[in-house]
């Protein structure tokens, strides 16, 4: 029984961080790559994801330092994260990266800036969200192991 | 005499990406199509291990023979056009097909990797229909120049028969053996979806 409902708890889970613009077709992508063998893949690549854009928001932060601010530098940064976004199907990180480098477009230093605090607001979201999902699918495969008919 | 059939070798795909989590992709992508996979993060580490199988060529190691190149456009150092046209114009890399990804749809970018001689421009994020596609392609064509050596009609030359590319004549899943060179598949499906 607890093992339903825990199941039904997680496919929930997943089925509002699509319907509420969290994750696109790119993560459902992503979970087609997964199976027996590789039975943790899609955690994997967003774990990596996650390791791997610290340096770039990190980098991002620096460069909006600046005075003034290198339009140019700031667009390439940001295209590469959008593009690790968009690989992971992090559909509303996604959009904020394109609203930021519109307004690197139109040299824009608040809008840029702005930009940037929502990028960042839905990327910390984001992670806690598949942070529940991740942790619990876990839970559920431990729980499966355990009980497998021998 | 040796027949080729899709399942008599596995075909070995060197993918090059400076993105981590795009190589983690690619590589599960094209193992879950069965390719063998070598990934670099970088166009001249692609040329370090072309230029070593060069060698190995020569020994008729023919394992690791690389029947595809799969590579992102925009990288530090070498781009991936760069890179394109390094192996467009070696004598001994050209003949191996090279195929472009890239997260940005424009149409001059596009053409003008297909005009030196790219197989394809994949939009990314690539899908495992692209990639299921790009080996069917990649099986006709070794099948045929598998042929054509046999039949002594030596190889297809790609600068005189390409058509002009142009974006009204893009057509799907172009049966490679009805014109002499492979025309380059078209990325129809990507620009449709906009």
């Amino acid at each position: 029984m607890e093992r339903n409902q825990m199941h039904s708890r997680i496919a929930n889970i997943r089925k509002s961080l699509f319907e509420q613009g969290y994750l696109d077709e790119q993560f459902i992508q992503l979970e087609e790559l997964q199976d027996n063998s590789n039975p943790d893949f899609v955690e994997e690549v967003v774990t990596l994801f996650y390791r791997d854009s610290a340096r770039f928001l990190y980098n991002l932060d620096q460069a909006l330092e600046k005075k003034p601010l290198d339009f140019n530098q700031l667009d390439n940064l940001m295209h590469q994260f959008k593009g690790s976004s968009t690989s992971i199907g992090a559909k509303k990180v996604k959009i904020e990266c394109t609203q930021f480098r519109n307004y690197c477009n139109i040299r824009n230093v608040e809008g840029c800036k702005r930009a940037f605090q929502n990028i960042k607001k839905e990327y910390t979201t984001l992670r806690k969200k598949l942070e529940v999902y991740f942790q619990m699918s876990r839970q559920v495969g431990a729980i499966e192991t355990a009980c497998r008919p021998r | 005499m040796e027949t080729i059939s899709s399942n008599s070798k596995e075909l070995h795909v060197l993918a090059v990406d400076d993105s981590n989590i795009d190589r983690k992709v690619i590589e599960r992508l094209l193992k879950i199509s069965s390719f063998k996979v070598t990934v670099v993060d970088s166009g001249s580490r692609a040329l370090e291990y072309l230029g070593l199988e060069e060698n190995i060529n020569s020994s008729h190691f023919d394992d690791l023979k690389v029947n595809l190149i799969i590579t992102d456009y925009s990288m530090p150092g070498m781009t991936g056009f760069e890179l394109l046209k390094k192996i467009k114009n070696s004598s001994t890399l050209k003949e191996i097909p090279v195929v472009i990804m890239s997260s940005e749809n424009i149409l001059t970018r596009i053409d003008r990797c297909l005009e030196e001689g790219a197989e394809d421009y994949l939009l990314k994020p690539v899908k495992l229909s692209d990639v299921t596609r790009l080996k069917d392609s990649i099986l006709k064509t070794e099948n045929r120049g598998i042929s054509e050596l046999q039949s002594h009609r030596g190889k297809r030359k790609r600068d005189d028969d390409r058509l002009p590319v142009l974006p009204s004549s893009f057509s799907c899943h172009k049966d490679v053996s009805m014109s002499p060179p492979p025309s380059p598949q078209q990325p129809t499906p990507k620009l449709a979806r906009l």
